[in-house]
């Protein structure tokens, strides 16, 4: 097991290097430079010419290359943002907690919302809680992302005014304290409700699909040869087993969640990663925009590292000797 | 001296829904299985053998089957009897044995633990008597190293070592009837030998009655004791072996032995049975079920519906013109 979880762990290394490579060359593609926030009308072309140089935007590109990945590796520069006039990284560095626990909320309402159901429904096939099931998947399967997260704030945020509309903490108050924390869990709890909600209908569905499905399998009709009885073949043989491939989603999971941030974040004004992501977009402030991508595609290839380092544990069938 | 009656099947009927409406898969099978007797049933693909199997332990969905006539086992009719029911007779009483080995063992266990199952609801023994006996269910099934296999994955064993653990699972209980349905179709030609080797040795410890079905009628002169051959839900003949096979009435049955190499001494000009099985829903429901396939007898010469009769000795038949092919058989030589 050990052997194949570091095999896929050290498939990590290429993937990276193309990843960045990926990005460097986004970063190329994108019209402007670094530099392009920055000018105004009334420059001296000399005075930008001459900072090109200095930054070293003039040099062959793979040497530009080299320089960009050995300031990331070495001394953890990201560049600066034009527009927050800070370090790239202290700058991301409060965005991504920020995310983070957003998104460690969401997973945990996904899955205690989407077990419970496709187990249910999967077990009760047919009955009238997998058809009502099935009506929820489907209504949320058609409501927009931003409408849903629009309507939940509406309703919530500005009509009973249950929940603040904005940011991720109240202010004034002493991290660490309890306070502080229910403060965030306040702030945190809508917009993680509106991306739980769109996360179950995969997780759902799939689950529900799995155990339908594994009720059928040889290997139920075996246990059930043996004189097990029915709630333990439901527990020890169908759950386990279909649960397995949503245990493998969940690095995948993860990584959904990372993209839907820039709506939810967006719509709640919750200061992610998301959020900045898009802001970045509008002001063109380059650097961000480029770290952030290249922190997206690591978290993504982090994920479905996740993922299958899950499924090598779970599923014995997978480790090679 | 008569072996003691360990199950019995009267007028059997099961049926399976499609919409609304039932139709027959077995349609009105009885049998008897005594102690120590091997008792097997055979027949082309989708004549309900294992219908017939899995309504004896209730292994259908009930949403589906219509399950009628009766199954005695223990002075008590269990053909309609609920899951709970059914779960204190299997595994306890009834082994079963199927005949995909992979597919029959949960891929996420280990061998110990699916060994173990049954002993933990149908046994007072304690976690470690229960491993005890794991062991010494695989030394019986004759797997050599037992400590190793219990802590191996289905996945990690061959496909006559798989089949031996699910033996030991039938066994775990020792139940008076063991069910296998087609045990060794799944498996290599060398290993077929060994497990049915192995499944009478250990039916003669535990004097169990077995069950058995087959497409090989090899297996079947070989292993059975009595005899069953189905055709489209019915049996169409029953008799003990040797006389199934020294004197077979039936037409199908006599096509089916057509196809065994070394029976040369029947007749030569025996018609071969064309066309297929019908399916379930397309089963004409009245008349000979033979007839269409069968166009060089005279249709008068037909009955409608005709009854398993006892034309000698413990040999039935369902067929009225058995007696036009024996004729023309000898008649042929
Ligand atoms: N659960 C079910 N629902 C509907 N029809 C079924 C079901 N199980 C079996 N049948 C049908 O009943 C008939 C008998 O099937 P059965 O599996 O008993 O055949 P079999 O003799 O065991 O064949 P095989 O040798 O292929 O295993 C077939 O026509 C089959 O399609
Ligand atoms: S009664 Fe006629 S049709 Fe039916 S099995 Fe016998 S010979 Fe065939
Ligand atoms: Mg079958």
């Amino acid at each position: 097991m050990w052997k194949t979880i570091l095999r896929r762990v050290l498939l990590m290394i290429p993937q990276l290097f193309i990843l960045s490579i990926i990005v460097f060359a986004l970063g190329k593609a994108m019209p402007g430079d670094p530099f392009t926030g920055l000018i105004t009308p009334d420059m001296d072309p000399a005075v930008i010419e001459r900072l090109r140089e200095e930054a070293g935007l003039n040099d062959p590109i793979p040497v530009q290359y080299k320089n960009w990945i050995v300031r990331i590796l070495r001394d953890g520069d990201f560049g600066r943002s034009y527009t927050y006039k800070m370090p790239v990284t202290k700058l991301i560095g409060k965005r991504a907690a920020n995310t983070l626990w957003l998104s460690l909320l969401t997973v945990i309402l996904t899955y205690l919302i989407a077990i419970p159901l496709g187990i249910y429904a999967g077990r009760y096939n047919g009955s009238k809680f997998d058809k009502a099931v099935m009506v929820y998947n489907f209504i949320s399967y058609a409501i927009p992302r931003f409408i849903l997260g629009l309507l939940l704030l509406l309703f919530f945020g500005y009509r009973l005014k249950w929940v603040p509309t904005t940011g991720s903490v109240d202010l004034g108050l002493e991290p660490g304290t309890l306070d502080y924390f229910l403060s965030r869990l306040h702030h945190m709890i809508l917009p993680a409700i509106t991306s739980a909600i769109l996360g179950t209908i995969g997780i759902v569905q799939y689950l529900r699909n799995e155990i339908i499905d594994a009720k059928t399998q040889d290997y139920v009709k075996t246990a059930r040869s043996k004189g097990v009885p029915t709630n333990k073949v439901y527990t020890h043989h169908i759950f386990r087993n279909s649960l397995l491939p949503i245990a493998a989603f969940f690095g995948f999971t993860i990584t959904g969640l990372l993209g839907g941030s820039v709506f939810i974040e967006t719509i709640f004004t919750y200061p992610g990663m998301g959020e900045l992501f898009v802001s970045a977009i509008s002001s063109r402030d380059y650097s961000v925009i480029n770290s952030l991508v290249l922190l997206f595609g690591f978290l993504t290839l982090l994920g479905s590292l996740l993922s299958d380092i899950i499924m090598t544990i779970v599923d014995p069938r997978i480790r090679i000797e | 001296m008569e072996a003691e009656k360990i199950l019995e099947v009267k007028d059997l009927h099961v049926a399976f829904r499609f919409q609304d409406k039932y139709y027959d898969a077995v349609d009105g099978v009885d049998f008897t299985l005594k102690r120590n007797e091997i008792f097997a049933i055979v027949g082309e693909s989708g004549c309900g053998k294992s219908t017939i199997v899995n309504s004896i332990v209730g292994l259908h969905d009930k949403n589906f089957t219509r399950v009628s006539g009766e199954i005695i086992y223990d002075n008590a009719n269990i053909a309609n009897y609920s899951e709970e029911e059914f779960n204190k007779i299997r595994g306890r009483h009834i082994g079963f044995i199927f005949q995909d080995p992979l597919a029959s063992l949960n891929p996420l266990h280990k061998i110990g633990k699916q060994i173990e199952e049954p002993l933990i609801y149908h046994t007072d023994l304690d976690k470690n008597q229960r491993e005890e006996r794991v062991l010494e269910l695989l030394n019986q099934v004759g797997i050599n190293n037992p400590k190793r296999v219990v802590n191996q994955f289905p996945h990690e064993l061959s496909g006559g070592m798989r089949q031996r653990v699910l033996i030991a699972i039938a066994l775990s209980c020792k139940p008076n009837i063991i069910i296998a349905d087609e045990p060794t179709t799944a498996l290599d030609v060398t290993i077929q030998a060994q497990i049915l080797d192995l499944l009478t040795d250990l039916q003669k410890e535990i004097d169990a009655g077995i069950i058995l079905i087959t497409h090989d009628l090899g297996v079947v002169a070989q292993m059975a004791d009595r005899v069953a051959v189905m055709y489209a839900g019915q049996f169409v003949e029953v008799a003990n072996a040797e006389e199934l096979f020294d004197n077979p009435l039936h037409p199908y049955t006599r096509s089916l032995l057509q196809s065994i190499p070394q029976s040369d001494s029947l007749g030569k000009d025996l018609h071969v049975i064309r066309g297929m099985v019908p399916s379930l829903r397309n089963l004409p429901r009245k008349g000979c079920r033979f007839a269409p396939r069968i166009q060089w007898i005279p249709e008068s010469e037909h009955e409608e519906n005709p009854e398993l009769r006892e034309v000698s000795k413990g040999h039935f038949v369902r067929c009225t013109c058995w007696k036009n092919f024996h004729f023309e058989d000898e008649g042929g030589n």
